[in-house]
């Protein structure tokens, strides 16, 4: 009975001053909502929509129909802000930041794509400058450049304009390393195609070839809609609560310090008691967090538990009781309190990196993946994205909440085998 | 006995810090336990308290012998630790509450003591302020009603007046005697001899872990070695000789010239002083100035130690 209340009491006073302690409640609660909703916003569908177009200059050295075309359909891309330009205002701007990459046609352009298009020809060279702190920017920009090129190059002869069709048949006719048999061919397609373009009625078809297919984008999930805040959210609650942990920890070498602990183990309470019961604060605390962070996601930024709310409480728990253990580790092996506060910053944000809390682990090299795999907060993270916006059944965190508890289960015998009694007695 | 330490002894490593240290003390008495820093008083409050377990010895609570932590028995210990050992973001009311659960009071029981410990130090009109918004003197005090809460028969006091102020000094000490007067045990630890001499019934030194005096001070003052002395100006001072013949009269354990000064150690301050006074005008030396002091036990722990009390 007094045991109980001793146990109790002990809980309370953990609680309570986590509860007074403003900057706590600030770190361990605002702070994930705010940047969950940042990061939601910013990488998600409804951020998606009003994101900027990427700055790039188009250098047209050529001036050929096929190069204006290619500029024209540059710019008429929803993705890109073309800003045509000369080639060294071109280079200093993207050197300076101001634009992400330049593409520039050079002079014979035109006619070099007309040739190599039927093998008459080396590739015609295009440069494309881009900012090396941003190197997904070069593939974006040389994708959309192939896509219109290609359809301008080849929308150019398909449609039968004479100009272009005689100019790439005085080429094929003067080229004599082309085999004489693909020559005649390509010789006698070419005339067809001329001749379709001067028939009546050809000068109001469309011209240029349109794509032989129409994308249709889908996102899948088995719940109802992909919500981008719910990973956010999963993510900043691991990592702030996984945080808040660290100070549970570091709170009992600042108790020790302050003689607090050896008054507590002055009262008739066992060891076992005392650690029980900062651990249990500890994960009443974090499913504190947990509860709080997801009420604000739910009703401020639609975050559904779409799979099982049994398995959502069940990631908690664990997830909660991994915090917990990981705060004793801490309080059990911490010295000084500036260097265990450092240290466990270190590893968390490790920690909270590897389990694709910030990105998604599809990013990482292929061995990280792989490593990432038994990271707990990876488990976690994937563990709490399963049952809201994946809406799978509970059977789907059955492993990772196993694995969170199997590892707080280990980190809290470790912590209670290397906790230190006498130091501070 | 309220409580009974019995050859307690705990090793680190090679070092000895508390080796066979055996004292008593019986309720409504307050014991002080003196020793220069590094003597082992830490270890052996720790040992008593129940912080650390010994490699040999016992301590009896009320004739019951402490067992592990959780045992039933440290009710009736309560330890006021040196530092400031309270949770300063919670209200002072809520910090009796949970050091009085630690000890299994609860409901209304726990309410009443509350209530009377705030009023013991004088701090029930700030009950709902945390610690951290109190003077360093009304912290002490909140650190000692913490310790009275479960009422316990022996009480601990790890130099519970560090950085007071004269006033909650006075407070602390009202409270301690009250505290013996209802028949407590309290064993007390400082650096102030002063509060030692004022305080304490018994006084236990301890130096390299082991117990080098246990008696009332009256009686540890009366054997110090140096016994009262006399301290004499003299014009003109008198020689060697006339020195050495003061060592032989009755009550006079010894005399010397220090810094010019005569100092006469006695045995019987009554029998020597006018002894000395007559001899001295009899050689024509004039008395200029003359003390009188008796040994304190400050002198007593010099002795005993080779060390001040207050010494790093």
């Amino acid at each position: 009975m007094s045991a109980a209340t001793a146990f109790r009491a002990l809980v309370r006073k953990d609680v309570l001053t986590f509860v007074r302690d403003r900057r706590a409640l600030i770190v361990s609660v605002l702070t994930p909502i705010l940047i969950a909703a940042f990061f939601g916003y910013l990488f998600g569908e409804r951020g998606g929509g009003e994101r900027g177009r990427l700055p790039v200059a188009v250098v047209d050295e050529d001036g050929s129909p096929l190069s204006r075309a290619v500029g024209a359909a540059l710019a008429a891309d929803p993705m890109l802000e073309v800003e045509p330009s000369a080639a060294a205002r071109a280079r200093a701007a993207v050197g300076a930041g101001r634009l992400r990459a330049s593409v520039r046609l050079p002079a014979g352009f035109g006619a070099a794509a007309r040739r190599a298009l039927v093998g008459g020809g080396p590739p015609a060279p295009v440069e494309l400058l881009y900012d090396p702190s941003q190197s997904m920017v070069k593939a974006v920009v040389a994708g959309l450049l192939t896509e219109h090129v290609m359809q301008a190059a080849i929308g150019e002869l398909a449609s039968g304009a004479p100009e272009a069709v005689d100019a790439t048949l005085a080429d094929l006719r003067g080229n004599a390393r082309l085999d004489p048999g693909l020559r005649a061919d390509l010789v006698r397609v070419l005339e067809a195609t001329r001749s379709l373009g001067t028939r009546p009625g050809a000068a109001t078809a469309a011209r240029g070839l349109a794509p032989p297919f129409a994308l249709a984008d889908v996102p899948v999930s088995a719940g109802p809609a992909y919500n981008s805040y719910a990973h956010a959210f999963a993510g900043m609650s691991v990592q702030f609560i996984l945080f808040m942990g660290i100070d549970a920890g570091v709170a009992v070498l600042t108790q020790r310090q302050l003689g607090l602990w050896r008054r507590l183990r002055a009262a008739p309470v066992s060891r076992r008691t005392l650690l029980a019961a900062r651990a249990t604060a500890t994960l009443l605390i974090a499913l504190g967090i947990l509860a709080a962070v997801y009420l604000v996601a739910g009703l401020v930024f639609g975050v559904r538990i779409a799979g099982s709310p049994a398995g959502f409480v069940a990631v908690c728990v664990a997830f909660a009781a991994f915090t917990a253990a990981a705060g004793l580790f801490v309080a059990a092996l911490g010295r000084s309190v500036a260097a265990t506060r450092g240290l466990a910053t270190l590893v968390v944000l490790l920690l909270v990196m590897l389990g694709g809390a910030w990105v998604p682990s599809f990013v990482f090299p292929a061995w990280l993946q792989r490593a990432t795999a038994f990271v707990p907060t990876r488990w976690a993270v994937d563990g709490l994205d399963a049952m809201t916006w994946r809406g799978l059944p509970a059977e789907a965190v059955l492993l990772p909440v196993a694995g969170l508890l199997a590892v707080a289960l280990v980190l809290g015998a470790l912590a209670t085998l290397c906790f230190d009694w006498e130091s501070d007695a | 006995m309220s409580l009974a330490v019995a050859d307690l002894c705990k090793r680190y490593g090679a070092v000895e810090a508390v080796a066979g240290v055996s004292f008593e003390a019986a309720p409504g008495a307050i014991l002080g336990l003196l020793g220069p820093n590094g003597a082992g008083k830490s270890t052996t409050i720790g040992l008593i308290a129940g912080l650390l377990r010994p490699d040999r010895g016992s301590v009896r609570i009320a004739g019951r012998e402490l067992g592990g932590d959780a045992d039933p028995a440290k009710r009736a210990l309560g330890l006021v630790p040196q530092e400031l050992a309270l949770i300063d973001e919670l209200p002072a009311r809520v910090n009796l509450e949970i050091f009085g659960a630690l000890y299994g009071l609860a409901g209304r029981e726990l309410r009443r003591r509350c209530d009377a410990a705030l009023d013991a130090v004088s701090l029930a009109d700030r009950a709902a302020d945390p610690p951290r918004q109190y003077s360093g003197g009304m912290r002490r005090r909140l650190n000692l009603a913490c310790a009275l809460l479960h009422e316990p028969a022996v009480l601990l006091l790890d130099e519970p007046t560090v950085g007071v102020d004269p006033q909650s000094r006075h407070a602390i000490f009202a409270t301690l005697a009250a505290l013996r007067d209802a028949g407590h045990t309290l064993v007390y630890t400082t650096h102030y001899m002063e509060e030692v001499e004022k305080l304490c019934d018994r006084v236990v030194i301890i130096d390299h872990g082991r117990v080098l005096a246990d008696d009332t001070v009256a009686r540890l003052v009366a054997a110090a070695p140096g016994g009262e002395t006399l301290t004499l100006d003299y014009e003109p001072a008198p020689d060697a000789a006339a020195v050495a013949a003061l060592s032989m009269l009755p009550g006079v354990r010894s005399a010397a010239l220090e810094a010019g000064r005569l100092v006469v150690s006695c045995t019987d301050i009554g029998a020597a002083a006018p002894r000395v006074l007559e001899q001295l005008a009899a050689r024509d030396h004039h008395c200029r100035h003359l003390e009188s002091r008796a040994p304190t036990l400050e002198d007593v722990f010099l002795s005993l130690t080779g060390r001040s009390l207050r010494d790093p």
